[in-house]
């Protein structure tokens, strides 16, 4: 069975710097095998990250002090980096690494 | 995978609170944030029914939800404030020009008029001024000092009673970290007060003390609040980003370690018989000081001639010779005006 893993990326709080300034990017990932958030990750790395990765991973997980909404919600409440993405999931990156 | 509301309300939950770890929905966390500033403000008895409080404006995230929030509870629990928003143009392009503009559509949302103070205005340097001078070490001491000054002189012009900023729980906990690295004492002591300033100026206060940054930026999220999101161009280089950087790991070891490192500062005590700086004023601009002479008139001394480094490091000799000259100058006016009559 061939399902689709079309996903949509939003960063903002000043996270969109490290990615060209887009802040809306919509991806098709190879939907054969099942991607976790730390999968994800790895990917938006590797495809998306224009500049400066240390400002947007670290330790093989986001920077602390950057948030992570699934869906509009919390990635906490979902298992964090084990959450597997679903088919028009979306991920919401909003950094707080600014002044207030 | 759904999660649903600590509260039993039967909604869907939106986020993990860091300090309780509660799962809640987005209503119940409006209320819940909501309630416990109007708890911080009550309990600390922050402010007085008819004052006229300037809330410290940037445009960033957190004077946003502030001028939100307390506009909001001034208006639910009849606080009886009148509020203004005071901004400070420090003159840095691409960052303040822009969080302006985000200043300027708060004022007309939420309807509070706004005042914007310049560096230029007031001191005839702007930031990028500053940093051409002074280098990128050691100019945040600049701003801070003059950003500090400019906003008690904005609400002393305006007549206002008491400045609000939005200063929440993660800069109160690196603040009370950056003090104690530096061993300094007396800041390390008064960072934690309710009530902060003494005579000379205006009375400052902290709504958002205990309010986490996360559940700030969410709740500006949630309430489709907009503030302007980029960091100062001069700030990669500054120390308090160390003290941030281990705020934010120590968050993501253990959540409740952050409004902990302010329960620890708050119950510092100091010994008796250790010495502190007095406060008095400033012999030359009448504001705050623990010296004869405040800080931001010696960088402004130390720019104006040339020399801006007058202030900055622990080479303290230029600064002694400054002050002698300058108190031998006093000295010798008061002379001359007491030949004269």
């Amino acid at each position: 069975m061939n399902s689709e893993l079309e996903i949509t990326l939003n960063f903002s709080g000043g996270a969109e710097l490290l990615f060209g300034k887009i802040k809306l990017h919509t991806v098709k990932l190879p939907s054969q095998e099942t991607w976790c958030m730390k999968k994800l990750l790895v990917w938006i790395k590797e495809n998306l990250l224009k500049e400066r990765p240390e400002l947007f991973l670290q330790g093989g997980t986001v920077r602390p002090g950057i948030l992570v909404l699934v869906n509009n919600a919390d990635w906490e409440l979902v298992g964090q980096l084990d959450y597997n993405l679903q088919n028009k999931d979306e991920i919401v990156f909003i950094s707080t690494l600014h002044g207030g | 995978m759904v999660v649903f509301c600590s509260t039993g309300c039967g909604s869907t939950a939106v986020l993990k609170r860091p300090k309780t770890d509660d799962a809640l929905c987005k209503n119940c966390f409006f209320w819940a944030f909501e309630t416990e500033v109007h708890h911080t403000i009550t309990s600390t008895k922050m402010f007085q029914p008819g004052q006229l409080v300037a809330i410290g404006a940037s445009g960033g995230k957190d004077s946003t939800v502030l001028a939100y929030v307390l506009k909001h509870l001034n208006e639910k629990y009849n606080y009886g404030l009148k509020l203004v928003l005071l901004s400070i143009d420090e003159g840095i392009t691409g960052y303040r020009d822009d969080s302006l503009e985000s200043v300027k559509r708060n004022q007309e949302e939420y309807n509070i008029p706004l005042t914007v103070l310049s560096y230029k205005d007031l001191y005839g340097w702007t930031m990028d001024d500053i940093v051409k001078q002074v280098g990128r070490k050691n100019n945040c001491t600049f701003c801070g000092v003059f950003r500090r000054q400019a906003l008690d002189r904005g609400a002393m012009l305006l007549k206002c009673d008491i400045i609000a900023t939005g200063h929440n729980a993660d800069d109160v906990a690196e603040t009370i970290l950056m003090n104690l690295l530096r061993g300094d004492i007396a800041r390390l002591q008064r960072c934690t007060f309710h009530i902060t300033g003494s005579d000379g100026s205006l009375p400052r206060v902290k709504p958002f003390k205990y309010a986490y940054e996360k559940e700030i930026v969410l709740y500006a999220y949630f309430k489709k609040l907009d503030y302007f999101a980029t960091e100062c161009v001069y700030a990669p280089d500054a120390y308090r980003g160390h003290a941030r950087a281990l705020v934010k790991d120590l968050e993501a070891l253990r959540s409740t370690s952050i409004i902990d490192i302010i329960h620890a500062g708050e119950q510092l005590a100091i010994k008796d018989g250790v010495k502190l700086p007095k406060q008095g004023l400033c012999s030359s601009c009448g504001y705050v000081s623990s010296n004869i002479i405040c800080k931001a008139c010696v960088l402004l001394e130390g720019l104006n001639r040339g020399r801006p480094k007058l202030a900055i490091g622990k080479s303290n000799k230029a600064l002694a010779e400054l002050l002698a000259e300058r108190l031998q100058n006093a000295a010798s006016i008061k002379t001359t005006i007491q030949d004269q009559f």
